[in-house]
């Protein structure tokens, strides 16, 4: 379904990312994981059409994105929940919702789409009118994976969703993936909570100073030794 | 005391009209990050367009709003897609410095145009009503200006419901809040900002329009207008129309207390001193949320 090939990404000189090769397909949830500053957010702009690759290709659904404006790969079904969220700070939730639902496929189907978001997030339809900044951490991440669930999306990319929130949030929202999954979404989820992610996806990435060092089952990455030292810990090796 | 409640009257009067003319700059600046310094030259040609309308065509000053608007929302994105629409390519910093340049330029073209139609004479609006005042126990209230703060403040009620309602109104918030989100939703943030970029310049030639009724404009009082704009959006910040409004009010009650206390001729620096004062102690504006 999405294939990234062999891309290359700068800014200015410094080279972020450098024959970068992904592969999502149908149905999948694909953990990205990596240190801070490995490229994985800058990844997710190159899918997203925020910044367009120097070389390789990004194909969707077998055709190229290269010249795709942004808002017209929302339109083409990939939605992203951008890192820290992004959420606009003069809006209520419904407002972001409704927006999310901006692109003309996503529109005639907006009064359903609403209901499942609020299915999947009951809190949020009691803080409907509220403005997201009188929110919590954790439901302003919310209304962000509902923006984005609101353009119909055949595939889902988060950016690192837990930062910042609680254990007990992290769970339910990453529970929640698992649900969203199911209804036959993929998932491009970027984490720093490799164990979580791991047991989540049916496979992952491992990018490394821009660079793919690592890829396999959930189980598989969760078994490798350098995995584990590298992003685990020892506490991973004495378990 | 009725001396006083008088020049307030005038103030608020007047004030209503900075808030219009400030309207549009920071809508524009808010969405685009593009400062357009020939907001002022907009004003003014909105100013001669219903002159015209008047002058040719007998048409009421109130009514031409109705053309003078539509009018200038095509003109606003003409502008954009020839002029304005080239420099959001870039970064804030550049589109900044880069807008200058083109509003400057615009301006002086736009002055030279003006003078060369009209010619540098004063011009205002003299309806058979010019002349009307409200006496409001003693305080006389000219009616032309007193619907034209209305017709202001009838303006900028749409304005906010359009903003708060209309689909394109949210995205055009969405936008000017963080314009890589908005992207990321499915908004397509060049034509938010080609909308933005016509509404300003529609309400421009709106506030032209009345200015040309209840005072008067010539080919250059657009610097002028300009500045009282950009001081209003100093003063009230970006982001609420309705407090952009407000913010016109306060500075044309300012400039009438100002004028008692220190004569007439300081009238235009207490919108400076202003300016300065609300940048080093709230440098976002008063109504910035
Ligand atoms: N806008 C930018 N300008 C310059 N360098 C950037 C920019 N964004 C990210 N980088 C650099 O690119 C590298 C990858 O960043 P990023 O993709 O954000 O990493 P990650 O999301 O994996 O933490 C980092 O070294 C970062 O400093
Ligand atoms: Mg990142």
């Amino acid at each position: 379904m999405l294939q990234v090939d062999n891309v290359e990404a700068s800014y200015g000189l410094f080279r972020a990312l450098s024959g970068v090769t992904l592969e999502i397909r149908a149905g999948e949830i694909v953990a990205l994981l990596g240190p801070n500053g490995a490229g994985k957010t800058t990844l997710i702009r190159c899918i997203a059409g925020l910044l367009r690759p120097r070389a390789g290709r990004i194909l969707w659904d077998g055709a190229s994105l290269a010249k795709v404006a942004a808002h017209r790969i929302v339109e083409r079904g990939i939605a992203v929940v951008p890192e820290g969220r992004r959420l606009f700070a003069t809006m209520t939730v419904e407002e972001h919702l409704d927006l999310g639902a901006f692109a003309p496929h996503a529109r005639a189907a907006r009064p359903q789409r609403l209901e499942e978001v609020y299915a999947i997030f009951p809190v949020l339809r009691e803080r409907r009118r509220q403005l997201v900044r009188s929110l919590s951490g954790g439901q302003q991440q919310m209304v962000a994976v509902g923006r984005a669930l609101m353009a119909a999306p055949r595939l889902l990319i988060l950016d690192e969703p837990s930062l910042g929130l609680a254990p007990r949030i992290v769970e339910s929202i990453l529970g929640v993936l698992g649900e969203i999954n199911r209804r036959g979404v993929s998932i491009l989820l970027v984490e720093q909570n490799v164990h979580a992610a791991l047991a989540l996806a049916h496979r992952g990435y491992i990018l490394e100073s821009g660079r793919m060092a690592g890829e396999g089952t959930g189980a598989a990455l969760m078994d490798d030794p350098h995995v584990k030292r590298a992003y685990l810990g020892p506490l991973a090796l004495r378990r | 005391m009725t001396i006083v409640l008088q020049q307030l009257v005038l103030g608020v009067l007047i004030g209503g009209l900075y808030g219009l003319a400030a309207a549009g700059l920071s809508l524009i600046f808010g969405v685009m990050k593009v400062l357009n310094v020939a907001h002022g030259e907009l004003i003014m040609l909105g100013g001669y367009g219903a002159f015209w309308l008047f002058a040719l065509g007998g048409v009421d000053p109130f009514a031409a709003l109705v053309v003078v608007i539509p009018v200038a929302l095509a003109g606003g994105a003409l502008l954009y897609w020839g002029l304005f629409g080239w420099v959001v390519r870039y970064h804030e910093e550049t589109r900044i410095k880069n807008s200058l340049l083109i509003g400057f330029g615009l301006g002086l073209a736009l002055h030279a145009a003006a003078v060369q139609l009209w010619t540098a004479d004063e011009r205002s609006i003299t309806t058979a009503y010019a002349g009307s005042v409200l006496d409001v126990g003693g305080v006389s209230v000219p009616i032309v200006r007193l619907a034209s703060l209305v017709v202001a403040f009838v303006l900028i009620g749409g304005l906010h419901l359009l903003l708060g309602r209309w689909r394109w109104g949210r995205a055009i918030r969405a936008t000017a809040d963080d314009w890589e989100a908005a992207l990321m939703t499915g908004i397509d943030v060049r034509r938010a900002y080609l909308l933005a970029f016509a509404i300003g310049t529609a309400l421009a030639g709106a506030a032209g329009t009345l200015v040309s009724v209840g005072y008067s404009i010539s080919p250059s009082i657009g610097l002028e207008w300009t500045l009282k704009a950009l001081i209003v959006v100093v003063l009230a910040g970006l982001g609420s129309m309705l407090g952009t409004f407000v913010g016109g009010l306060m500075l044309g009650v300012a400039e009438a207390c100002s004028a008692m206390i220190f004569g007439g001729p300081y009238r235009e620096v207490v919108g400076l001193v202003i300016f300065l004062v609300v940048l080093v102690a709230r440098p976002q504006g008063l109504f910035a949320k």
